[in-house]
């Protein structure tokens, strides 16, 4: 009972940040100079087109209306049309999600594999060698740009020794594994960074924790304090850290779509940018903060599911 | 919390003596002689073509090779300190203002301007912080100035919403209660009583914020949002040669090491400065 009331105030909580959200975004465009439906509009549009969009937006009427017409729109799927692409904005970013979507999955799966692992080697070598090298690669990690890691990447194993392709998709479930490898991997050296620094410190703390102490007084052999106690325990800390990273995660697809060709909507956001077509951006815009609150909302309900305490409060 | 465990109790300063530190203090002195006296350290001008030397590999002559106007990469790595080292600081400081005047005002006050300022952090960290950094200057058009006013349209909601929560805990304090008691002003308390004690960790913050602004600030320019080119400026330099990627890989590699050195410092002195001054129970 009390997590199904949980659920519910988490989900209620979403819609004044997003109204928020919606304000954001609906003055971006309005603070252009000038007539927004010349923004709004391809460079060669009529004025019975940029009246036509005048009507949509409601320009003749005042703010408030205006902002009413936006979230009517937004709320029904009509985001207006790309000028870039000529089709409906909702109908361009659906296309291009799944590439983005793939790549930001395969990202998330490369950086758990290297961070766990990597976190726990850490952590149970306190301050070592080990540990401190460790550290070390990742603090230059942390220090190198995505597009940069992408492009050494690029340069050496797929332009110089032809082991990956230098960009595209591909077709087939395989092309797109194949083809999206070295885009994901840069990505996920730069989220694993940030996830292991995290998730080393947290799993030091549920070393140092009393239960932990308490199963090894017990007498309890290592192997089932690490892997009942310790484990288990990190566990919701990297379920938070993925979920709080979100955003870099797709600050880095966004990224590494540019280098590698990658047919996603963080390559069409900067095209949208480039041709200045303000209701592909403005969609965009949307598209991304939707997938962030939406994983943040997810963060906690898993969260929840793991750490029964977080229930009650 | 864990650096509490790993530090010796004796002495604060010891941390200054660490060679991360050490290191990390190095590469910025260093980094801030290059951005200053450019003339001094680079053997050749940044934008002068030399048809004599076209896509030269990197020799002892040009140490980072030359690029498709023959103009030499090394020189122009060096003057683009000036303006990679001028993002950490002036894509910060205005965030850094306006966010501790906003946050430590909301938090004194509370109440509705409170509830507000907490929905509207909420929505604007809902977007991924480059993707509203890029949209504004989408609106504004390319270029540094514009890249500007949009990192700290973006990112001064970062030091209110700590600056807020710093001053909050401070209030419970009893010498905030005393200089209500006094009847001295709001305006007295807050910024000559409350803010002292509360900045610390702000300024932490924005040794971490230092070095993301110089990763930031070269993803924009390579991505063609952030500074134009002829300018020389890393992430501008590595756009440029990524079209020789093949043919003359220095183009695109060689600026990187710039960037990678300065994020590091800028950590490494970030860390130290973190570890410093966190207060020890």
């Amino acid at each position: 009972m009390s997590s199904i009331s949980y659920f519910i105030s988490r989900v209620l909580q979403i819609i004044p940040t997003f109204l928020i959200v919606m304000v954001i975004i609906f003055l971006l465009v309005r603070a252009l100079p000038g007539d927004p439906a010349i923004a709004m509009a391809d460079a060669k549009a009529t004025t019975e087109q940029l009246e036509q969009i005048r009507q949509r937006l409601g320009l003749n009427e005042p703010i408030w209306v205006q902002f009413g017409y936006f979230v009517k729109n937004t709320l029904t799927g009509n985001l207006g049309d790309s000028i870039l692409l000529k089709a409906p904005v909702t109908e361009v970013i659906f296309e291009r999600l799944p590439a983005s979507g793939f790549l930001a999955l395969y990202a998330v799966l490369f950086s758990l594999l290297i961070a766990g692992p990597l976190a726990f080697v850490a952590a149970l070598n306190r301050n070592k060698w080990l540990d401190v090298t460790i550290r070390s690669v990742f603090q230059i990690g942390l220090s190198t740009p995505v597009f940069y890691i992408g492009l050494l990447l690029l340069t050496f194993l797929a332009a110089k020794m032809r082991w990956f392709p230098v960009g595209g998709y591909g077709v087939t479930f395989w092309e797109h594994m194949y083809h999206l490898l070295l885009p994901a991997l840069t990505v996920a050296l730069y989220t694993s960074a940030i996830i292991m620094r995290n998730l080393r410190s947290s799993v030091i703390e549920v070393m140092d924790a009393e239960y932990v102490q308490f199963a090894r007084a017990k007498g309890l052999p290592e192997h089932v304090i690490l892997g009942r106690h310790i484990l288990r325990n990190a566990l919701i800390s990297t379920v938070t850290l993925l979920g709080l990273s979100i955003g870099n995660l797709m600050s880095g697809t966004l990224v590494t779509e540019t280098v590698f060709a990658v047919p996603g909507v963080g390559r069409l956001m900067l095209d949208a940018i480039f041709a200045r077509d303000y209701p592909l951006i403005q969609g965009l815009t949307l598209t991304f903060a939707v997938l962030v609150s939406i994983i943040f909302l997810l963060t906690d309900m898993v969260q929840a599911m793991l750490d029964p305490r977080l229930r009650v409060s | 919390m864990m650096f509490k465990k790993l530090m010796p109790h004796s002495s604060q300063l010891f941390v200054l003596l660490r060679p991360g530190f050490l290191v990390g203090l190095a590469i910025l002195v260093g980094s801030l002689a290059l951005a200053l006296f450019p003339t001094i350290f680079a053997p050749f001008e940044p934008n002068v073509f030399n048809y004599s030397a076209l896509k030269q590999p990197p020799s002892m002559e040009h140490w980072f090779g030359t690029d498709n106007l023959g103009r030499d990469t090394f020189s122009r790595v060096i003057w683009a300190y000036s303006v990679n080292m001028q993002m950490a600081f002036v894509a910060t400081i205005f965030a850094l203002v306006i966010g501790v005047t906003v946050g430590a005002l909301v938090g004194y006050y509370g109440g509705i301007a409170d509830a507000i300022f907490g929905r509207c952090v909420d929505a604007i960290i809902t977007f991924p912080f480059l993707v509203l950094v890029i949209a504004v200057v989408s609106v504004l058009g390319p270029g540094l100035t514009n890249m500007y006013i949009a990192i700290t349209l973006v990112g001064w909601v970062y030091y209110a919403r700590l600056m807020r929560a710093e001053i909050m805990g401070q209030m419970a304090n009893d010498y905030a209660a005393a200089g209500k008691v006094m009847g001295y002003s709001d305006r007295r308390i807050i910024f000559r009583h409350l803010l002292p004690n509360a900045i610390t960790p702000v300024i932490v913050y924005w040794m971490t914020d230092m070095a993301l602004a110089i990763l930031l600030g070269s993803s924009l320019g390579y991505l063609g949002l952030g500074a134009q080119p002829p300018q020389a400026e890393w992430g501008v330099l590595i756009a440029e040669g990524r079209n020789f990627i093949t043919t003359a890989w220095w183009l695109s590699l060689m600026p990187g090491i710039a960037i990678v050195l300065t994020g590091l410092g800028f950590s490494l002195v970030g860390d130290g400065i973190a570890d410093l001054m966190r207060p020890r129970g």
